[in-house]
């Protein structure tokens, strides 16, 4: 009964759609609502570079560029071009997509810490042509951005574009568990484990690599867009190489291959900041000294570690009853 | 030559040679234990950092800089006896954080110790320029130049001569079969960080005169070392000499002919098209997977 409780997907299900429903209710006013939906944007992101990093083991230390070519696609679009948020939305996902195609097509086949540096160099020069080019991004001091309005619906304020985040998280979390178990999901996690064996099995080991890597770059862009329409400026630090890094220390802090580990690896980037905020130098050192100090400790990630530590005794009494 | 092309490739040279040394650390790391340091640039931060606090506070400029040298080794001592070592058998990503946290650490010490603003460090033989062909150089260049060129053979000595230094080399080609033949694989792994943050921090002792350093300097002067050691192939000594100076000219050639608000973006679309046509960088060999 207890392994079925934490095999199935149900139970996390529940306690996440819970407390997202419960939170509102809970946050006292405008300032944690907020904090909530950034970590919303976070843990969506994480899921996103999840898919790629932990479950199909390719690394990426430039994902923020996705997120910020989102941001901007729609920024740029709606305030110099007058385009309907909605249609701004859909081409910047589909021009980052076609981006992440062309890049994924070459460097996908690197391995290891050259696809680390090849994925860091693509985030970095996204931000400084978003630094550079300030006819059209406002340069470094960013640009504002107008509401976003779908079938006559504006969402403003921070409690209605809660639920507009927390919708999606949800949402996330459902369609990559869906993925993650499905053949195509599988194929991912073969892969992983041998590129060679997974190829001998009959997978097309680049195509999926290459599917994996446009979707987890379309899904960043896509909430990249939304959170620029959220905050209402944009700024080119948001496709920074600390932004791609806080990606990274989401998913590997929390969980590679888990999507609750992301979920709370979110929730610890978002909640940090806000308790060491105002301590200068102090903040950054409790940063580090806890990264490396759950990777040493706890180095498959928190989640997986807990679970794995709930399940051992677990089972070891159900096997003692079977008998 | 026309002097304004020697200009450039003189600013370029002296650039080079920073980002060589900062890719030499990253190389010796990366041989001796398969990590990518993401604290390299740290080293060459602390470096300066210390070397100009010190002077400031009255210490003689030559000690002072042998001082910022040595707190700099002892941090990379540190790092290796209490971040690396405990997480041996880690997956490549999360030594790869490790690394982020211990340069968040260092750079928050840092920041707390010594605060957000730049520091300078005198010249070490004055600031007239000489000479050359048309073109100027800065005398502190020549020094950059020197040292640098002076630690590539000192490094090539080493590994090439000594007894430990060749122990190194045997650690990176194969742990196990050095370890059997006696080698202290823990000593190599400790002697590497130690090196290499030295190494680092002789960069920034040297440039800091010209370019000056704060807290946060070390973020973009390692990315671009690892840009530098990638391009040569990781793990190559003449890798990371060739990538670094090569890396220096493109960009300052690309400052001085095409776009000086592009030249950060130099080292990272160069990058992108050695691994796209060579991916296992300039020199680096042609790597074999086991099956």
């Amino acid at each position: 009964m207890t392994s079925l409780f934490l095999n199935s997907r149900w139970p996390g299900l529940a306690l996440l759609t819970v407390v997202v429903m419960a939170l509102p209710a809970i946050l006292p006013n405008a300032f944690y609502v907020d904090v909530a939906i950034r970590i919303a944007i976070l843990a969506i992101n994480g899921i996103a570079l999840n898919l790629l990093m932990g479950y199909t083991g390719q690394i990426s230390l430039g994902h923020a560029g996705f997120f910020g070519l989102g941001a901007y696609g729609s920024a740029v679009l709606t305030s110099h071009f007058g385009v309907p948020a909605l249609l701004a939305l859909l081409a910047s996902a589909a021009f980052t997509a076609v981006i992440a195609y062309g890049v994924g097509r070459v460097i996908l086949r690197l391995r290891g810490h050259y696809l680390a540096m090849a994925t860091l160099g693509l985030g970095i020069i996204v931000s400084i042509v978003l630094t550079n080019e300030a006819a059209w991004t406002g340069g470094p001091d960013g640009m504002a951005v107008d509401g976003f309005t779908l079938f006559g619906f504006t969402p403003s304020g921070e409690r209605q574009w809660y639920w507009v985040f927390a919708v999606l998280l949800v949402g996330t979390v459902v369609l990559a568990q869906n993925l993650i178990d499905s053949p195509a999901g599988r194929a991912l996690q073969a892969l992983h484990g041998s590129e060679t064996a997974a190829a001998v099995a009959g997978i097309s080991v680049r195509q999926r690599k290459i599917a994996v890597f446009v979707l987890s770059a379309t899904v960043s862009a896509v909430l990249g867009s939304l959170t620029a329409h959220y905050s209402g400026y944009v700024n080119p630090g948001l496709a920074g190489f600390l932004q791609s890094v806080e990606l990274v220390i989401i998913v590997v802090l929390g969980g590679m291959a888990s999507i609750y580990g992301s979920v709370f690896g979110a929730v610890i980037m978002g909640v940090l900041p806000q308790v060491l905020a105002g301590y200068e130098g102090w903040d950054s050192v409790a940063f580090g000294v806890i990264m490396a100090a759950a990777m040493i400790f706890l180095p498959r990630g928190v989640v997986p570690s807990l679970t794995a530590w709930l399940r051992s005794p677990n089972r070891r009494r159900g096997e003692g009853a079977a008998c | 030559m026309s002097s304004e092309l020697l200009q450039f490739i003189l600013s370029g040279v002296t650039l080079g040679a920073t980002y060589t040394l900062a890719a030499l650390g990253f190389s010796m790391i990366y041989n001796a234990s398969g990590v990518i340091n993401f604290a390299q640039g740290e080293f060459i931060m602390v470096g300066g950092m210390a070397a100009s606090f010190l002077t400031a506070a009255g210490v003689p400029l030559p000690l002072a800089c042998v001082l910022g040298v040595m707190v700099a080794g002892v941090i990379g001592w540190l790092i290796e006896r209490f971040a690396i070592a405990p997480a041996r058998d880690a997956e490549v990503a999360s030594i790869i954080i490790i690394t982020i946290g211990v340069s968040m650490i260092v750079r928050g010490f840092t920041e707390i110790l010594l605060g957000k603003g730049a520091y300078a460090l005198p010249h070490f033989s004055g600031e007239a320029p000489i000479a050359l062909a048309g073109a100027t150089i800065l005398p502190q260049s020549l020094w950059v130049l020197a040292v640098c060129a002076l630690i590539v053979a000192g490094l090539g000595l080493f590994f090439g001569r000594t007894r430990i230094g060749k122990g190194v080399l045997a650690t990176s080609y194969n742990r196990l079969a050095a370890q059997l033949v006696g080698v202290d694989v823990r000593k190599v792994l400790t002697l590497s960080f130690v090196l290499s943050a030295a190494i680092g921090a002789v960069g920034g002792v040297l440039v800091t005169p010209i370019a000056t350093v704060s807290f946060d300097t070390g973020v973009m002067l390692g990315l671009k070392g690892f840009v530098a050691a990638t391009l040569g192939g990781l793990g190559s000594g003449p890798g990371a000499v060739f990538g670094g100076l090569f890396l220096g000219l493109i960009e300052a050639l690309t400052a001085g002919y095409i776009s000086s608000s592009y030249k950060d973006a130099v080292p990272f679309v160069l990058v992108f098209i050695v691994l796209v046509l060579r991916p296992q960088g300039l020199l680096g060999a042609k790597p074999t997977d086991r099956i």
